[in-house]
């Protein structure tokens, strides 16, 4: 085991190393400065900015220095604001995202967990076409187009909720439904395939054959089998979620990280796009390694080693 | 009594032939010809096909069957709403051509005055008036103000999705962006089939050392958010069809790789492949023969999730400003339009939205469809 958690812990430095590495070289490549919008400013005053910030220094002394803050949690300096450190604005802006991302996944499977549920007992019935179909239109259609219809007719039309921007519970209710449609449509699935699985095996068949009464079948015997596959589609789904932040902090005028790094993009605020995919890869390698060492730990039937093969 | 004991006459041997009960009954089918006939009873498939169908069919003709260009400005005409003939007369779709508001106010004289300046005083003449309330006793008076924009400003042929900000016609974009979007996700999706066809295949048909680096090669890039590396990719090439298309096969084929590599693992020390080999048979042929035929499936299958995610990821990136430049449309840079003026012309949005979406469940369905077609533990 702990073997196993070095050998991961390795890789996951040395794919934090390569994405720090592309990414780097990847904004020397770009065209522009970050001072190529301000054409108030002479060419003279230009130069001693660039000096300041070490832009002028040769690419690889660059890199070394970009390197080394790193290694010490260091992102380098925002070029747009004011100054502030990017670790900073990151630390400043994580709060929503956070709890957007959070509210969504933990709705999103409870939700998609029942719906799959439902289906599974009434294998084939109404109920399970109405959840199949829930769980293919949550999983095809893009976020953003939830979030353009939600905005629409309940935010305009009906004024129940907010139209955009951050503050009250209210604000994050229409982003966290758009965003949570995904997790519902996968969580549906997944549960669906599983419940059918379990229910179909003999040990159910012994829970009632010694006559435990069917709210007990399935939720004592059957739900927490099927529990156990389910965690492994939440790094996905975390990922998932990662991505759609981007577009519905944008679209909701939330102040989360994924607004802000849309916003560098379009700026060139070449420190913050760095410091924001560092902390995207982070984030993501992180929560794949959680998952899979939590999948070893609740199922004793699955042998890390194997997965080394 | 007698009811209950019919006499012995009444039965007659059985005839057990041992030929017969060994005869085989089913016609025999190829595994093709199998899945294709599962294929055909699943109804959602089915409508899957059908929809794609349509959809690629209207995305090929769909700008030729107008007299507008996709490029064609004018801004005397921005914002027109939709006018389609027959389905104008369904109040509900709103694509009657006429563009209404509900306003409150003082009183009823208050609220047209608004209700006219809204929708542009130049229009007076052609604005009909509904009162939803009277108003009175501390209640606003409420009217509904309708224009047809059509005749207020004398148009004679009908813009069947409306037009955009800068007057061009929606229908012919919608069916140019569908083009170039379903362009797109095909390529993708191809180069993704044969980068990571080649890439597992060779990994796991040589084995040994080879596998071994192209797999710690693999385990690194997985490692890497594909959002991640495709926002870079797009930010150092310039905003293109090819250029995004390129960026989404970057680490588009590893789950292809990895599905084939086990696949083709599997497969290779079965006892069909051992029997041929000791048939005598080359590689080629065991590659032809045995390998490849048991792994269409799984590529066809995984082919029809890739599509429909290289849609979405375009139409992200054109959301997040990293699409096609102007003035190319694609689903994803109508959308962004959209939500521009979601508020005020939402018509510009609601196209483009349903037919992402159409070509997204369609893809989706059909892709379960094959995924159970595809799957012998079915037969029944």
């Amino acid at each position: 085991m702990a073997r196993y958690i070095t050998k991961r812990l390795i890789y996951m430095l040395l794919t934090l190393i390569i994405i720090a590495t592309f990414s780097f070289f990847l904004m020397k490549m770009l065209p522009g400065t970050p001072l190529t919008m301000e054409d108030k400013l002479s060419e003279a005053q230009k130069e001693i900015i660039l000096e300041k910030y070490g832009l002028n220094d040769p690419v690889p002394i660059q890199y070394l220095k970009y390197m080394g803050g790193l290694a010490v949690g260091d992102l380098g300096i925002s070029f747009q604001f004011d100054n502030r450190e990017v670790t900073d604005i990151i630390m400043d802006r994580i709060g929503p995202s956070m709890q957007l991302g959070a509210q969504a996944l933990i709705i999103g499977t409870i939700i998609g967990m029942l719906l799959g549920l439902v289906a599974a007992i009434y294998h084939n019935g109404f109920l399970d076409y109405s959840s199949t179909f829930v769980a293919v239109i949550g999983k095809s259609i893009p976020s953003f187009i939830f979030a353009g219809l939600l905005q629409y007719f309940i935010a305009l039309k009906l004024g129940w909720f907010p139209v955009a921007l951050w503050g009250t519970w209210q604000h994050t209710v229409l982003p966290t439904v758009a965003l949570a449609m995904f997790p519902i449509a996968i969580a549906a699935r997944f549960m669906r395939t599983e419940m059918l699985e379990v229910l179909g095996s003999d040990f159910i068949q012994t829970a009632r054959a010694k006559g435990v009464n069917k709210f007990g079948v399935v939720f004592k015997h059957g739900v927490r089998n099927a529990l156990i596959p389910l965690v492994t589609v939440m790094g996905p789904l975390a990922v998932a979620l990662m991505t759609g932040t981007l577009v519905i902090e944008k679209i909701f005028a939330v102040p989360g990280i994924g607004e802000q790094f849309v916003t560098s993009i379009t700026t060139n605020d070449f420190p913050i796009i760095m410091g924001t995919t560092l902390f995207f890869s982070f984030f993501f390698i992180f929560i794949i390694l959680v998952i899979d060492l939590l999948y070893g730990l609740i199922d004793p039937r699955i042998r890390l080693a194997e997965g080394e093969k | 009594m007698d009811n209950t004991k019919p006499s012995k006459d009444l039965f007659v041997p059985a005839d057990r032939r041992g030929e017969e009960s060994e005869k085989i009954t089913r016609p025999s089918l190829s595994f093709w010809q199998d899945s294709f006939n599962r294929l055909r009873k699943n109804l959602g498939a089915m409508a899957g096909v059908v929809t794609l169908i349509i959809l690629v069919i209207m995305a090929i003709l769909g700008p030729y069957m107008n007299q507008f260009t996709p490029y064609e400005q004018d801004l005397g005409r921005s914002y027109i709403p939709p006018k389609i003939p027959v389905l104008e007369n369904i109040s509900w779709l709103g694509v009657d051509g006429m563009e209404s508001t509900v306003i409150e106010g003082e009183s009823v004289d208050a609220a047209k005055n608004v209700a006219k300046l809204k929708l542009g005083a130049a229009n007076a003449d052609f604005i009909e008036y509904k009162v939803l309330d009277e108003g009175g006793n501390g209640e606003k008076a409420k009217v509904e103000a309708s224009l047809d924009v059509y005749e207020a400003k004398g148009l004679e042929n009908n813009f069947w999705f409306g037009t955009d900000s800068l007057g061009r016609d929606l229908w012919t974009r919608t069916w140019h962006g569908t083009r170039i979007s379903l362009y797109i996700a095909f390529l993708a999706a191809a180069i993704d089939m044969v980068i990571g066809v080649i890439y597992g295949g060779v990994s796991a048909y040589y084995g040994g050392r080879v596998d071994n680096i192209m797999q710690r090669i693999i385990e690194v890039l997985v490692g890497i958010p594909n959002l991640v590396i495709v926002i870079l990719m797009i930010l150092i090439l310039e905003p293109g069809i090819l250029s995004i298309t390129i960026a989404l096969t970057i680490t588009g084929w590893i789950s292809m790789a990895r599905i084939i590599r086990g696949q083709v693992l599997k497969l290779k020390n079965q006892e069909f492949v051992l029997a041929s080999r000791t048939l005598g048979s080359p590689d080629s042929r065991i590659l032809k023969k045995h390998l490849v035929p048991n792994v269409t499936g799984l590529i066809v299958i995984n082919t029809m999730f890739t599509i429909p995610s290289a849609i979405f990821f375009e139409a992200f990136l054109s959301f997040i400003g990293l699409g096609l430049p102007t003035p190319v449309a694609s689903l994803g840079t109508l959308i962004d339009d959209g939500f521009k003026s979601l508020q005020t012309n939402p018509h510009v949005l609601i196209f483009p939205a349903i037919i992402i979406s159409m070509i997204m469940v369609a893809f989706n369905i059909l892709a379960d469809g094959l995924r159970d077609a595809f799957d012998p533990k079915m037969r029944e």
